[in-house]
């Protein structure tokens, strides 16, 4: 394991930033169409099973088929890693935005009353008082989503797309166990830091919610 | 100046939450919209800043039309006060203060800064500015959600129960600074509540709705105890009015003097002061501690504060017949004790007394005119 750490490590270090931003770019984008979405599905109540039982659809449709599919829907080639971003955008969509349209209805009736009353605008409610208040049950389904891209993308590699996934499929045809484990432990080590680093971010942006723990 | 013209509120169900209000709420004065669930009145006050449009009829503020002006902007000019404070949870307390301020484009600094001079006004301490509503007690959060009404000075308030989900002594508490604060400022404030009691110690006038959202009265307090319109009204105000509309009856009493004895008074002085056994120990500044039994005191022994009995309540001379009374009735020694403005001793009444005072000014009111 060592030993191959030794002697590949450009390759080893270039899948792992490829497995990095492949992981993290498609929660972004997921996260932005997922705020309109769910925000209709808060704000017109009858939108909401319709929304959330289509988006949980789309996350039962199996990995590796969404990945082979992508090249004739998109019309990309079929290594491009274009294919991998937009599949796990599916994915991360189809979990974020129940999670918002939750973390939006979290907001108690009299804060919004409040919000309302004191002239507010839609835009600016939805900004400043709906948002923020939802952050602790959005970071939530975000590290869900960011975990569990990072052990999809590894699924990339049976259709040749490099990354840490390479490891899997090397260490399994070369049947030396020690590379499939170093993949293994990337991995993880990627999704531990992932995961710290949307802890770390939701904690900066929720200082209201250790101030209740406080008290 | 509210003032509500035929508005009339349906719903697509077929449910009508309030149906052809027509009402005046002066500037400057606590109008109370009182009733039980189901009366339309927390819909009547939400339709004044267009949280709930009116199906027909208009509501107006002075001379605009609110129908007709931006929402936005008619709600940044009207306060509101809801239940639970509705504070926000991931703002601190000094800029949940500065909400509309902050709304209106004003300077952040200054915005702030009058926000805590805000706070200090309603009770808060200053410390407070950086906390989390989640900090503080029901009753600091209720006092932040009427400093936040009050930041950008609005001219009217909506209250929606705001006491009701507290407990009764801070309750109390907070309805007695309200009305201190109403008196420096003199908003034009609807204050809604379910609360007969409420609704007669706080408002100028008092509108009680009925079930159906239709006006069953509207009258000043003294009025509504003394004279309910109708048996809906009478129910409503309920027991022991005759009792309760004493509070609103002031009346010129002729308090007799009353020795007093001091903590450290030895029993020889005790029972010199004493009239039917029971003498009135007062403090330095005159203001009276307790009633001491002469009887209970034994040779050569001195006054303790254990030996006070304080049953008995205090009323202000300038107060109402109702305060006199029950300083009377709940005093051990049968003496209702009277106070100033300083809390100082100023004499003692019998029930007897008072209620001579009652009834020779009902009697005169009855006889004089027809009111």
């Amino acid at each position: 394991m060592i030993n191959y750490l030794k002697n590949n490590p450009d390759n080893v270090s270039s899948w792992f930033f490829t497995h990095l931003w492949m992981s993290v770019l498609p929660v972004v984008i997921g996260l932005i169409i997922a705020l309109p979405i769910g925000w209709v599905a808060s704000r017109y109540r009858w939108t909401y099973p319709p929304i959330t039982n289509l988006a949980g659809l789309l996350y039962t449709i199996p990995s590796l088929a969404l990945f082979i599919l992508m090249p004739s829907i998109l019309g990309t080639k079929i290594l491009s890693p274009v294919n991998m971003v937009v599949a796990l955008t599916v994915y991360s969509l189809a979990l974020l935005v129940r999670v918002v349209a939750d973390g939006l209805n979290s907001v108690a009736p009299d804060i919004r009353a409040a919000a309302t009353a004191m002239g507010f605008s839609g835009i600016g409610r939805f900004l400043r008082v709906d948002l923020p208040i939802a952050v602790p049950v959005i970071t939530a389904g975000l590290r869900v989503a960011t975990v569990s891209n990072v052990s999809l993308v590894s699924v990339g590699a049976l259709i040749g797309v490099p990354q840490l996934g390479s490891l899997f499929t090397e260490g399994f045809s070369r049947y030396i166990p020690g590379i499939t484990l170093l993949g293994i432990l990337l991995c993880l080590a990627l999704a531990l830091v992932l995961d710290a680093l949307i802890v770390l971010g939701s904690r900066v942006l929720t200082p209201w919610q250790r101030a209740v723990a406080k008290r | 100046m509210i003032k509500f013209e035929s508005v009339v509120k349906k719903y697509p169900d077929g449910t009508v939450a309030v149906n052809g209000l027509d009402l005046v709420a002066p500037s400057g004065k606590i109008t109370v919209f009182v009733g039980p669930s189901g009366c339309g009145k927390t819909t009547s006050l939400r339709m004044i800043n267009r949280m709930i449009e009116p199906t027909s009829g208009t509501i107006w503020l002075d001379d605009q039309d609110t129908g007709k002006v931006d929402a936005s902007t008619l709600r940044r000019g009207i306060g509101y006060v809801i239940q639970h404070a509705g504070l926000f949870p991931h703002r601190t307390i000094v800029d949940n203060v500065a909400t509309v301020p902050l709304l209106l484009g004003r300077d952040k600094k200054k915005a702030r800064s009058q926000a805590i001079e805000l706070m200090e006004r309603v009770g808060l301490p200053a410390s407070f500015a950086k906390r989390y509503p989640a900090q503080l007690s029901g009753g600091q959060q209720q006092r932040v959600g009427v400093a936040r009404a009050l930041a950008a000075d609005p001219p009217v308030m909506l209250m929606d129960e705001p006491f009701s989900a507290v407990d009764p002594v801070v309750r109390a508490e907070l309805q007695d600074e309200f009305l201190r604060l109403q008196s420096e400022l003199g908003k034009t404030i609807i204050f809604v509540t379910h609360d007969i009691d409420e609704a007669v110690k706080l408002g100028d006038q008092v509108a009680v709705l009925k079930v159906g959202g239709t006006l069953a009265q509207l009258a000043s307090p003294a009025t509504l105890l003394t004279d309910p319109v109708d048996d809906f009204v009478a129910g409503f105000v309920g027991r022991d009015r005759g009792y309760r509309a004493l509070g609103f009856e002031s009346g010129q009493l002729d308090p007799d003097t009353e020795q007093t004895v001091k903590l450290g008074d030895d029993a020889a002085a005790v029972g010199r002061a004493a009239r039917d056994g029971w003498s009135l120990a007062v403090d330095d500044a005159r203001r009276p501690l307790g009633w001491v039994r002469a009887a209970a005191l034994a040779e050569g022994k001195q006054v303790t504060p254990e030996l006070l009995h304080r049953g008995g309540t205090l009323a202000p001379v300038s107060g109402s017949l109702r305060g006199a009374l029950d300083a009377a009735l709940s005093s051990p020694a049968g003496r209702g004790v009277l106070i100033d403005d300083n809390g100082a001793l100023v004499g003692t009444v019998t029930a007897s007394e008072v209620v001579q005072r009652i009834e020779s000014q009902l009697a005169g009111r009855r006889n004089g005119s027809d009111g």
